[in-house]
């Protein structure tokens, strides 16, 4: 180990909050005595659920609270649904979450449409900041784009072409 | 009102039409936001990898504003009272608050039970909206707020909600003893304030790890310690054994969680491929260069799958593994004493300050490290008037 300096002084509140008693495994737990009585707590009242909400498996109900954002909906939220079929130590939960989230973006743009609204999806991403702080990687990345874009038309331009000649013959 | 709105990964918007919350609860309150921040793990769910982040959700779990409105049951708050809100949303009575577990409430989120429920951060953490938005409903409002005393700065307050507390909890859950040497893997936020709180249990030498100089010599200047890039360290774990006599840090805090750069696998399984719960790269780091009978401390957020973790080394180093989302409100007394004592300056962190109806370019900032930014702050247009 480097040897420690001698004077510490020079920062504010060195060791101030230091406790011998915190080894290893502070914060030391606080007892209460309530450990095992589980669910016979006095419980919040419970907030009523106006929107689907989804509960984890590995609870009897919904808690006493809970956020009303976004509630299931469309294919994603068929996913989400079946999503909570499996508890939080299974992988099905938290795979179909996200493929249901992916999923869920391209709603969200069919929904803007729907509702008039044409997502500006070079703002949304924040371009505008990367012009203004990183003008050269920007353009770097709109060039390579377009590149690996023509390379990409001309690869499959050719595979249509040869597959077509070999129907021909 | 206007709220940032979540279009999926690396798309955000502030949208106009979000329409106002409204008590749903005897117990919760109405807040109009005066601060709220955008945090490093708000990047996580930026770029899509917590899982049940869905598009239409607004984000923000630290924030400060204006009661102005409260439910019937609500005693300790009233209209016009300005408050700090912790990130955690917390029932107070449940056996898990009663310890002053406040981050693992048992009744603020109903699809996921490791996790209590949080701001603004998914539906895994009860699909509360957040407060990147003029404004938010805070549930159990006598438990989490405490009104801002008067001689607190409100940029002070709001870094309070979380990355105060989270840096002060990962060295306090480290058991730093007098002289010990602390690594801090991660210069954002909350490993910088890791490192400066590393300080006040006793430490001997501070060391904090990144890939990027900026945050380095940030982290250099406002916590007083020893810094270093592992893209210039061949081997980060050989350099920190070297370091310390070959016998490796007494106490290693894993401020990065599951975005780690620096291994390749990782970043395939962890990042790209989702294959785990985020690249537990910063961990690995963690574990293998503490000493045998060591402490990590984890406070980066992971996602809720699987990970590989070197557990063999857990076993045959003896280590004690602490990590917890932060007890917000139980460390906040403490936090504010030592603010007002000049032992810790939080805000000077802040970099940006930007009005809310520019979040995406925020985001697009902040996640991609540009304008060399360390911590974010959005005013909405009606704290600005
Ligand atoms: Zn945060
Ligand atoms: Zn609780």
């Amino acid at each position: 180990m480097k040897k420690k300096p001698e004077d510490y002084s020079h920062i504010k509140g060195w060791g101030i909050d230091a406790d011998p008693e915190n080894e290893p495994t502070y914060p030391i737990k606080k007892y209460t005595g309530d450990d095992h009585k589980r669910l016979s707590y006095a419980k919040p009242p419970q907030q009523p659920s106006k929107v689907e909400i989804l509960h984890s498996n590995e609870r009897p109900g919904l808690t006493s609270v809970f956020g009303t954002s976004s509630p299931p909906s469309g294919l994603s939220g068929l996913i989400r649904r079946h999503a909570f079929t499996y508890s939080e130590g299974n992988w099905g939960h938290w795979l179909s979450l996200i493929l249901a989230d992916r999923i869920n973006v391209w709603e969200g743009i069919a929904s803007d449409l729907m509702h008039g609204y044409i997502p500006n999806i070079f703002a949304e991403r924040g371009w505008n900041a990367e012009l203004k702080y990183n003008r050269k990687g920007a353009i770097q990345k709109v060039v390579t784009g377009v590149l690996v874009a023509t390379v990409a038309a001309g690869l499959l331009y050719r595979l249509t072409r040869k597959k077509k000649k070999t129907h021909w013959l | 009102m206007i709220a940032m709105n979540f279009r999926g990964p690396f798309r955000v918007r502030a949208d106009r039409n979000k329409p106002d919350p409204v008590i749903e609860h005897p117990e919760d309150a109405i807040v109009r936001v005066t601060r709220s921040c955008i945090c490093g793990s708000d990047l996580h769910l930026y770029h899509g990898l917590v899982p049940d982040t869905r598009v239409g959700t607004t984000f923000g779990h630290e924030f400060t504003g204006e009661v102005v409105e409260v439910g019937s049951s609500v005693k300790n708050l009233k209209v016009g009272d300005h408050v700090l809100v912790p990130f955690n949303i917390a029932c107070g009575v449940c056996p898990f608050c009663k310890q002053e577990l406040y981050g693992n409430c048992h009744e603020s989120n109903p699809e996921a039970t490791a996790v209590g429920g949080i701001f603004g951060y998914s539906h895994t953490a009860g699909g509360f909206d957040g407060g990147q938005a003029e404004y938010v409903r805070v549930p159990f409002a006598d438990v989490g707020p405490m009104v801002i005393p008067p001689d607190l700065d409100l940029d002070d307050a709001v870094l309070l909600t979380d990355v105060v507390p989270t840096g002060y909890q990962a060295a306090e859950m480290g058991g730093i003893k007098e002289g010990d040497t602390v690594v801090v893997f991660g210069a954002g936020p909350v490993g910088i304030m890791a490192a400066k709180c590393a300080w006040l249990f006793g430490a001997g030498r501070v060391i904090i790890i990144d890939q990027l100089d900026y945050r380095l010599e940030f982290a250099q200047r406002f916590a007083q310690c020893e810094a270093y890039n592992f893209r210039s360290l061949s081997d980060p774990v050989l350099f920190l054994k070297k370091t310390t006599d070959y016998f490796g840090a007494d106490v290693c805090i894993d401020a990065v969680g599951c975005e780690a750069a620096g291994s390749t696998l990782q970043t395939i399984t962890g990042r790209k491929t989702l294959l785990q719960a985020g690249s537990a790269t910063a961990l690995h780091w963690a574990i293998n260069s503490v000493k045998k009978g060591g402490i990590v401390s984890i406070v980066g957020v992971y996602g809720p799958t699987g990970n590989l973790i070197p557990i063999g080394n857990v076993v045959n180093k003896g280590i004690t593994i602490r990590a917890n989302q932060a007890s917000v409100k139980r460390l906040l007394p403490k936090l504010i004493e030592h603010i007002r004592a000049g032992r810790l300056n939080p805000k000077e962190i802040i970099t940006h300050r930007v009005p809310l109806e520019e979040v995406s370019d925020a985001y697009h900032i902040f996640s991609r490290k540009l304008d060399n930014c360390i911590k974010t702050i959005l005013i909405p247009p009606s704290a600005r008037a």
